[in-house]
This record gives structure tokens, sequence and C-alpha cells, in this order.
């Protein structure tokens, strides 16, 4: 394995294939396997229980901590059985899950049918506030466990739940349970591997959630050891753990930093082994290339940048102006000039990491002057100043600066990028209705499938519908492809929703994100789970 | 003296109600809902929402939730995080660091900014006296952000001499590069206040004085001249230890060093107004505490100075 040859390689692209092809040489059979590696993290916001975990810092933990059912390690990411032995289903209504037997929790408590039921349970119930809850609404008697908050979030509470648990889970033995959904989907099985269906050891339900989440114990191919807040958590291999994402690296610590620069200067400085991305100031110039050689991995995450306007302000209103916005912006130049080619440039509603994601699905998602003129005529021209708002505590401005010079040029009105502080200011603005211009959005899959994309943010009552777009046909569409009873049917109505989409333009799609990651000398090959976070069964060391 | 340090604790109470509730009313009118963002692009269920706001009493009126506060304080209970974490364990692990690190500064600063400005200012216009005013120019033309990045890349990563960032248990070894960054800027002034003060008063009466009654010049530096032209410098440091005591956001966020600037800049992000306001009642009192010390010691320079 030439030094020339590796890095030949690593230029063309999607590295972790790349290395694991190119690694074959060296691989010897018992290689690196022990060992201690530190990797870059974040303090989590919330003690670690699988259905409290919202966000990265924490979904990262709880991803090496836990295993579930399935993961989306298959073809194309679809989901792969890992602990479940088969998830069957005559009607895709009432689900038999069957799991393999054996597996233990990190105490030595059995993981059994009743571990997934109780969990979930859990999480379902309204009382706990679970942030992941939203997950269980398929299975039959969710309504029950956690009834609608008549005004969200104001100030009148939500009726008390009538039920402490589920309709529609049954435990039938020891390693089988049923599920029961309201209505029968073909894709949730595909949900089951996101971190809201992970199972929960007895010791979990006798007492609190929160000294739980500070200790927790998980069933993963890593053990938690310690957690020093905003310093690091230790982890260290689980060696009672038989399937197949078995960690071939004994101890790892999770550095939880503030401060990306200090991880990079860390891992540039052989003190840190892994870091998901590098920041993105070292991507001018390819400077990152410069500094990790071939010790980098290109990315492409399950992720849409994209620009939303709110549909609620009459100038907004009109499908020709957002059409318009979307023909001005020139997605390769911008993303040549700002993220100096790591991103790809957005062609559809969803992301091409999705299982049945349509290539081309947003016909206006391209770069036509004259077109983009014609359609803001239609739209009757605008009028006044077309402001872009960006939360300025992460890296958005000079992509948002880029669509708002890009839009001043090709239609002449008088757009430009505008600061909100924080993320959650920019986020209150949405989520009350307040916003008067347009706005950036990220939308990150929890689980690969298209149903994703479209549900959440172009269905009426979506959790991420932030334009407040409402098509009664897209509606529908979803409604019955998440109905169907085969997957492939229900990629095809998703589609075919997808092209009403792109008749109204709700959204303007700008780029699909990527991320570059970067290793240290010592880890001799590593690849990445579908999220693109390390995966600790393919690590090797030197 | 020990009337006159009764009546400055006093004062420290009606200080220390009014900067805590400043605080709070400020973290509270920060624009943003602190469940906007926390789960992301997605929308947080409401039950969360509502399970939260009531475990947190932010549904309750201001100075409802600042009198709960208080009076949970002063039965040492500093709360918890919306993660759920003790803030008076946080603030206990963070502090030493800060503290160890604005030592290190307080030394950096008090050794090379006190030696140059003495030597720069018993010679005036000479070659020494036109270094140290050309340095500390620079010095204080460089921000923090910049000095601190440039040690790190230079030191930590291209010459390898020091780790890039300071490791948990924050050695003082360890923050001597920190330390270095945080106390530059300060340097830079107490070498020019030296300077100026040392200058001015070697022509006062008093040293006139010693040096025709024929003390030695070690003598007349050392005991006459020094300690008189300490007065400013030692004000300037002691207001600075109480800043550096504050914590340094940029410094430590450079370093990685888990101090209480640290702490305090995440809590104000996340709108935590308990952990802000919590980390801000121990500054507000180090604060203070350090300059009722300073003005005690102006009476030990300066034995003109007496307290009623």
């Amino acid at each position: 394995m030439s030094q020339l040859s590796r890095r030949g390689v690593a230029w063309v692209g999607t590295v972790a294939l790349a290395l694991a092809a190119t690694a074959c040489a060296g691989d010897r059979p018992g290689a690196g396997t022990d060992g201690a590696i530190t990797i870059y993290g974040q303090e989590p916001q919330n003690p670690l229980v699988p259905a409290n975990t919202p966000e990265v810092g924490g979904g990262k933990l709880v991803n090496v901590l836990w295993t579930g059912l399935v993961d989306y390690q298959g073809v194309g990411g679809a989901p792969r059985n890992v602990l479940a032995e088969s998830i069957e289903s005559a009607d895709a209504q009432k689900y038999t899950v069957r799991i393999r037997p054996g597996t233990t929790f990190h105490d030595g408590s059995p993981v059994t049918a009743a571990s997934f039921v109780d969990a979930w349970n859990w999480g379902a119930h309204a009382p706990n506030g679970a942030a992941n809850s939203s997950f269980y609404a398929d299975i039959a008697g969710f309504a029950d466990v956690h009834p609608t908050d008549p005004d969200g979030a104001g100030p009148q509470k939500a009726p008390a739940p009538r039920a402490s648990a589920m309709s529609g889970l049954r435990v039938v033995d020891d390693t089988t349970f049923e599920a029961t959904l309201a209505a029968p989907s073909a894709i949730w099985p595909v949900k089951l591997g996101h971190l809201a269906f992970m199972p929960l050891p007895r010791a979990f339900f006798g007492g609190r959630p929160d000294d739980f989440g500070r200790n927790p114990v998980g069933n993963g191919p890593v053990r938690f050891v310690s957690w020093a807040p905003d310093v690091a958590v230790k982890l260290t291999r689980f060696d009672g753990y038989r399937l197949v994402d078995r960690s071939k690296v004994k101890d790892v610590t999770v550095r939880l930093y503030q401060q990306d620069s200090a991880g990079y200067a860390d891992l540039l400085s052989g003190n840190l082994d892994f870091m998901e991305q590098v920041p993105v100031a070292n991507l001018a110039g390819r400077k990152w290339e410069t500094d990790l050689a071939d010790r980098r991995i290109t990315f492409d995450l399950p992720a849409t940048h994209m620009i939303t306007f709110p549909l609620y302000d009459r100038r907004f209103a009109s499908a020709d102006l957002r059409r318009a916005v979307s023909l001005s912006i020139d997605r390769q130049l911008l993303i040549d000039r700002v993220f100096f080619g790591h991103r790809r440039p957005a062609d559809s509603f969803s992301n091409p990491t999705a299982r049945g994601y349509v290539a081309g699905e947003c016909r206006d998602c391209r770069y036509d002057p004259a077109a983009a003129k014609a359609a803001l005529a239609r739209a009757g021209g605008f009028t006044g100043e077309l402001p872009l708002f960006y939360n300025a505590d992460s890296g958005h401005k000079d992509w948002m600066e880029a669509v708002a010079a890009q839009l001043q040029q090709t239609l002449g009105i008088r757009a430009r990028a505008e600061a909100v502080p924080t993320f959650a200011a920019l986020r209150k603005l949405v989520t009350d209705r307040k916003m008067t211009g347009g706005h950036r959005s990220g939308w990150r899959a929890d689980y690969p499938d298209v149903e994703l994309w479209l549900g959440p943010n172009y269905t009426t009552s979506g959790a991420g519908n932030d334009s407040g777009y409402s098509n009664p046909r897209v509606d529908a569409l979803y409604r019955e492809g998440v109905r169907s009873r085969d997957i492939d049917a229900a990629h095809a109505r998703f589609a075919e929703a997808g092209r009403l989409l792109s008749d109204d333009q709700p959204t303007v799609p700008v780029f699909y994100a990527m991320q570059q990651s970067g290793y240290s000398p010592r880890i001799a090959r590593a690849g990445l789970t579908p999220v693109g976070e390390l995966d600790l069964a393919t690590v090797e060391l030197r | 003296m020990g009337r006159y340090v009764l009546r400055r604790l006093l004062q420290l109470i009606p200080v220390f109600v009014g900067t805590t509730f400043l605080i709070y009313w400020l973290v509270w009118a920060v624009p943003g809902d602190p469940f906007a963002g926390k789960c992301g692009e997605r929308r947080c269920p409401d039950a969360y929402i509502d399970k939260m706001t009531e475990l947190y009493s932010l549904d309750q009126p201001l100075p409802v939730q600042y009198f709960k506060y208080m009076s949970n304080l002063l039965q040492g209970d500093f709360g918890t995080t919306f993660g759920g974490q003790d803030v008076g364990a946080l603030i206990a692990a963070a502090y030493p660091n800060t503290a160890k690190l604005a030592v290190v500064a307080l030394l950096v600063e008090a050794l090379i900014g006190l030696t140059a400005g003495v030597l720069s200012g018993l010679r005036r216009n000479g070659f020494l006296d036109n270094l140290v005013l050309v340095s500390t120019l620079f010095l204080l033309a460089l921000p923090t952000f910049v000095t601190g990045f440039l040690l790190q890349w230079f030191l930590g990563v291209k010459l390898g001499v020091i780790r890039p960032t300071v490791s948990a248990e924050a050695n003082f070894s360890e923050l001597i590069v920190p330390g270095f960054v945080l106390g530059s800027i300060s340097l830079a002034y107490v070498a020019r206040l030296a300077r100026t003060s040392i200058a001015e008063n070697r022509r006062s009466d008093y040293v006139r004085t010693a040096i025709a009654k024929g003390l030695p010049m070690r003598r007349v530096v050392g005991i006459h001249l020094l300690r008189n032209s300490l007065i400013p410098v030692v004000t300037y440091l002691g207001t600075d230890l109480g800043a550096l005591m504050g914590g340094a956001i940029v410094t430590e966020g450079i370093f990685q060093i888990n101090g209480i600037g640290r702490t305090a800049y995440r809590a104000i992000v996340t709108k935590e107004g308990g952990t802000v306001v919590s980390v801000v009642v121990i500054l507000v009192l180090v604060y203070l505490f350090m300059n009722l010390l300073i003005d005690l010691l102006y009476a030990a320079l300066d034995p003109r100075i007496r307290y009623e």
C-alpha cells in the first residue's frame, strides 16, 4: 500500500469506501484491535436517555451506547437488522418483531421484548415530556398516552392522558413483541433505527431518568465509564457484545469542545484522533488537504439547506416569486466560491441519501436569469427590501450574503442578508410565525427515507413546516404514501407529491451538505456511519 | 479600620442584590425562547416544553422567578441547568481552573510588566525605554484572540512545544501560554503605568531629599520611589485580577480550558438564566472583595492614607 496510490484514491472523493478498498493490502487479522482513541464531541444538552436526546452532541453518544433493532448500513441506506432477527408484517399494520436472543445490557440484564415496549411507552407518555416523543405517533394508542395540547406550547395544558401504555404494543414472549399501528405503513420499520426506538434496561424504570442519563446503561458496542461536564465522556468496549457492529477499539474518549478550532489544533498535533467536521475556515485554499494529507474523509451528509419563505406573509404568497428566487441562484458558483466546492447543488425537496429520492425533482432549482426575470414579472414584481435571515452563531453568513447578492444581480431587487443572533432566536421568529422575509433552514434526516423530508417539511401540520405551506393534494398523497402497504408504492406517491411541490416551490433548496472529516496518523482506517459519525466497527489503529 | 471594613461589607449587600437582579432580568430579556432551537429545525413536542417550563418556573412572572432563585441560593442551592446538571458542581469544577489561569496571568503581568516599567521609567528615553514603548504598543494593538490563535498555532501545532489545548487537570505548566495570552494586554498597561509613575515620582521632593541625605540609590528606588509609585499599578492589577477571575471567554475558548468564562458563555447562549446568575453571583462577590482588598492595600503602601 504505497503512499502515492492511497493519496490518489483519496482524491477521487468518497473515501469511506476507498479507504476500505485500499487498506486491504495491509489488512492483518487482529491488527489494531485494542488501544484507545480520542474523538471530537460536544457537551450533550440533556442526560443521555435516548427518547430525550434530540441533538447531535448527545445523539453521537447515544448512537454508540445503544444498539437498535436496525441500522442504516444496508444497500442504499436500507435498514439492516442488527438486534432484530426479523420484522414481519402481512398487512403493514401489525408488525411482529423478533429480537436476537441472548444479548444483554451493559449491567448484565437481558435485552427482552419488554425492554423495547416499556422504553417506547415511557417515551410516548406525555408527562415524561420526552423530546423525541413524536416518533411514536404511528403506534396505535399514542393519542391516549399523549393527548394533543389544544394551544400548542401556550398556557393551556393538554388534557391528562387516559392511559400510560400504548394499546398497540404487546409483548408476546421474551424475544417477540407485536406493534400495531394506527394505520398501515410500509415506512414504519425504516424508522426503527432512530434513537427514539432504543431499548431501556429494567434499572431505568426504578429511578429518576436524569440520574440514569448521567450514568447511562445501554446495550451498544461500548459502555459508559464517566462524564466530566464540558471536559470529556469516557467509553470503553462492551466485551459482552456479539452483534455485527462490534467496536475494534478498546477505549474511546469523547473530548467535549466548545470551539472547533481548538479541536483542529489538537487533531494536527496528534492529541485528537478523529474530528467529523474540520473547521470551515480550513477548507479555504484547500488548507485542510495540505494539513491532513490522506487522512481525510469527504462524506455526503443526509442534510439539505434551503431558503424558506413565510407564505403567511402576502408578499411571499406568489409561487412565481419563489420560483424567481430559485432560478436566480447560481448554486454551483455559490458552492465554489463560498464552500470551495465542498457542497452539492440541490435539485430536489429531499436529499440524495434518502430512499425514494428523485433526481431533478425541483425543476426550477437551476440557474436561468431570463426565466427568473420572467417569473418575477408574472409575480408582479417585488417592491421594498427582501431580507434573508440567518442565525449568526453558526457559519451561514457567507452563503446567505452570496444568495442575496445573486438575487440583487439577477432580479434587481433589494435583497440583503440579515443576521439573527442565535439559532434559538431565529427559530422563535419562525415558530411564532413572525418571519418578515426569507430565512435559512436546514433539515437533517433522522432516518433515510423521503417520507422524512416530505412529511415534516411540506404537509400542513408537519413539525418542520416553517413556511406554513399547505396543499391538500400534497397532504393527501403523503397520507396515501405513508399508509401504503408496499414501500415502492409509497415512494411513487411521494414522487407525485414532489412534482406538486415543484409547481408550488414552497421552499428554495440551495445545497446538499457534505462533511469533511479528518483523523490522526494513529488511525490506519476509519469509516463513517450514514449520519457521518465515526463507525467504531471500522476503526483500525496502526 | 475595623469600622471601615464593616461599612464596606454592608455596602456589598445592596450591590449584590442589585447586580444579581439586573443580570437575571437581562438574561430574561434576551430575545429567543430557550426551547425554540432545542430540537433542531423540528418543533419540540408540546409535552416537552410544558414539562421544562414547569420544572424551571418559566411561566411565572420575573420577580417570582428571581425570588425563588434567590431563596434557593441562600440555602446553597445553585439550581440545575436545562440538561439537569447541578450548577454548583459545574462551578466548583470550573472555577479553580479560572482562578489558576488568572493567577498565572497576573504573575505574567506583574513580573514582566513591572520590571519593564521600572527599568524604562528610571532610564527615560534610553534604548530600553524605547524598546518597551514599541513592544507594548505592539501588544496593545493585538487583540487577545489573535495572540491566542497565533501562539496556539505556532507553539502547539508547528513547533509542538506545547499541547495546543489544556487538559482537564489544567496544570500550571499548561497554563503558562494561555496565561501570557490573557495577560498580554494588561501587561502592556502595567508597564506603561509603572513607567510614567516612576518617571514622575523621580522628580518629587521626597526622592530629592532621600538622595540628598546620601542614601544609596538601591534604597532610594527600592523603598522610597517604588512603594509610592506602585499605587496606580496596584489599583490596576487589583481590578484586573477581578476581571481575570471573571473568566476569559476568548482565551478559555481557544485553549479549551474548562473555566467559568466558558460556562457563562454557554449558559447565555442557551438562555439558562439560573446558570448565568449563579456564575455572576460568584463573580460579583470576587470583584467586590478584590476591590476592598486593594483599598486596604493602599494604606500599607502609602503611609499618608488612613481609614477611619
